[in-house]
């Protein structure tokens, strides 16, 4: 008889949990002590501390792996587009020139298959053509997007031909378009989706919506400068340059948040959010900082050696800090807490009459 | 065409669900799943893809009955929530496809044969209404019954609701049916009754506003709700700081490059 009941054992402690409670039973006439719970209890009640049983007032936003990767590969691409144009107005290193540029060129198709693959229905990804409102962050960044993928195509065909088959009138009217186009668009492209995520009812995104573009420009900077000196750039000056730039910004950026009090960034300091938006924030400044700090004063080879690492750090550095910003997101919006405190100036009784005002002029 | 409204009563909500079922059985919503959540009888917990009109279900503490020798006894306050349809909605000023439109109503509408489902509206909706169904991949929420209201008809959970709970109609009439509730509340002691319609906000009002006793936050519904779009001058200042960093930068970096020449 396998499935029958097995018999009680005596136990120990069991036994004195049974004397306790006749004990209280007899001291008192009731019993005080906590018993059995149902599963999820103890429920929280609906009050104004609780709102509403504790449910999140607000939706979480549906995108999935998708999003933060083409913020990095977006951002990563827009800067290099940007280094592709500037080096070759500038007259640098052809070869950086042409490295930059199938960066660009490469995350600008990139980006497109991540964003059309985490729609809903992505056969519909054309209808965000159908119009062009500058008051979504969203269709500002489909249109930006589509012109400098353009622009990024267009300068590394260019450059591309003229490799091959020398510079001709066509070519150089084609690259100079490319170039034109891959900074005006690339510069909004940087940053924007800071823009994009600031503007939302989220709140631990749009507490920071007046830091976030600037802050995922620098991110996307760093791995801009960090994907092209890993393809063999360590000597270019302008590069370490602009890599020790976005490394102090990222590092401005992290003592900001750490310094800062305000119960909508608990997201950034606590939990598995908390410490992913450290790791990517240390890896995106101090260690670059530091690393190409060394490297300024180091030897030939081993300046190339530091700033190889200083090139992981900031590229591992930037795709975690776009995760840490999405998964941070998650958490804020599923924090009933946020959206229900934020009172409006007026008391409460004060809001109900001021709301029957329109009424009575009417 | 008349801008129309919802005016849903707390204190006359019965908690009878008959405008849920008839909110699915009109727009052919499907189930949400039919899971116990512990939370007094309201196992939906919140508007969402699946659910345009919610129940809520306030349990209050109980308390004795009045008779002295009657058992304690819990009571409930009820209140149907649906989709605000904001006069500054986020979802409808954050939809890159032009698929959120503003109905002749004055409702807020998503073209189901438009909308790609891109999810940014989930994110822009400071009441926590629209949301993509992921079955389907688009956003749904409350279509204010639009095509009911085309042909005259009232939206189905209105029609449906038995105790005029859910009333409809034109919303400056409605405006003054509620003050002229809240008033006989007041009158009959109910002193705590009030209106929800934050027009004081960058929302600017709404035009699904609701009677209900005490505080607000208890229903889940917030005291300061804010369009998105209040960010937008913010967030475009700092885009443009950071591109003429970038520009600047970049283009220093490499003048003052003497070596790569």
């Amino acid at each position: 008889m396998s499935d029958a009941v097995p018999a009680p054992q005596y136990e120990p402690e069991r036994e004195r949990r049974l004397d306790e409670i006749r004990h209280e039973a007899e001291r008192l006439g009731k019993l005080q002590v906590v018993s059995r719970r149902p599963a999820g209890a103890p429920f929280p009640q609906a009050s104004p501390e609780n709102g509403y049983y504790q449910i999140p007032l607000l939706k979480q936003p549906p995108w999935k792996w998708e999003i933060p990767l083409y913020f990095f590969v977006g951002g990563a691409a827009a800067a290099s587009g940007i280094i592709g144009a500037i080096a070759d107005y500038t007259g640098a290193d052809r070869e950086l020139v042409r490295h930059a540029r199938w960066v660009a060129a490469a995350g600008s198709v990139i980006s497109p298959v991540l964003l059309i693959s985490d729609l809903g229905r992505p056969e519909r990804f054309l209808a965000m053509l159908r119009v062009f409102k500058p008051q979504s962050p969203m269709s500002v960044g489909v249109w930006t997007l589509l012109g400098f993928s353009g622009g990024a195509a267009a300068a590394a065909f260019a450059g591309f031909l003229q490799d091959r088959y020398g510079a001709s009138l066509p070519v150089r009217v084609l690259e100079n378009a490319g170039n034109a186009a891959s900074l005006a668009f690339g510069l909004p492209f940087s940053n924007y989706t800071g823009v994009l995520i600031g503007v939302s009812a989220i709140p631990v995104w749009n507490h920071n919506a007046g830091e976030l573009p600037i802050h995922f420009g620098a991110s996307g900077l760093g791995a801009s400068v960090g994907i092209l000196e890993l393809m063999g750039h360590r000597k270019s000056r302008a590069l370490q340059a602009l890599g020790l730039g976005a490394a102090i910004f990222e590092t401005l950026e992290g003592i900001r948040l750490e310094t800062r009090s305000d119960e909508a960034l608990e997201p950034l300091k606590h939990g598995t959010s908390g410490w992913i938006t450290r790791t990517g924030g240390v890896l995106s400044g101090p260690i670059p900082l530091l690393l190409r700090t060394a490297s300024i004063f180091a030897g030939r080879k081993r300046s190339a050696t530091l700033r190889r690492w200083a090139s992981w750090s900031a590229v591992a550095g930037s795709l975690i800090t776009r995760i840490a910003w999405m998964h941070a997101g998650n958490v804020s919006a599923k924090d009933w807490r946020l959206p229900l405190q934020s009172r409006p100036q007026p008391q409460p009784e004060e809001a109900i009459q001021s709301s029957m005002e329109p009424l009575q002029n009417r | 065409m008349s801008v129309t409204a919802f005016l849903t009563d707390s204190t006359l909500c019965i908690g009878c669900k008959a405008c849920e079922v008839a909110c699915k059985e009109w727009n052919g919503v499907s189930e949400d799943g039919l899971d116990w959540s512990g939370y007094s009888y309201d196992n939906t917990g919140a508007v969402g893809a699946s659910t345009w009109r919610h129940v809520k279900f306030v349990e209050e503490t109980p308390v004795p009955g009045l008779g002295g020798n009657v058992g304690e006894q819990a009571s409930w306050v009820f209140s149907s929530d649906v989709c605000k349809h904001c006069e500054v909605a986020g979802c409808l000023e954050s939809c890159p496809t032009g698929s959120l439109v503003r109905t002749e109503f004055g409702g807020v509408y998503v073209q189901p044969d438009v909308c790609n489902g891109c999810g940014y509206c989930v994110t822009s909706c400071p009441f926590g209404v629209i949301d993509r169904n992921q079955s389907d991949g688009r956003a749904f929420k409350c279509t204010f019954c639009y095509d009911r209201q085309k042909v005259g008809l009232p939206p189905a959970c209105a029609k449906a609701c038995p105790t005029e709970s859910i009333k409809f109609g034109e919303i400056n009439h409605l405006r003054e049916v509620a003050a002229e509730r809240v008033e006989e509340l007041h009158r009959r002691g109910m002193t705590d009754a009030a209106i929800y319609d934050p027009v004081n906000t960058s929302v600017g009002g709404i035009h699904a506003f609701f009677i209900i006793r005490g505080d607000e936050r208890t229903y889940n519904l917030p005291p300061a709700p804010e369009v998105p779009t209040v960010y937008l001058k913010k967030a475009w200042t700092s885009s443009a700081i950071a591109a003429g960093l970038l520009l600047g930068g970049t283009l220093l970096a490499f003048l003052m490059d003497g070596d790569a020449r």
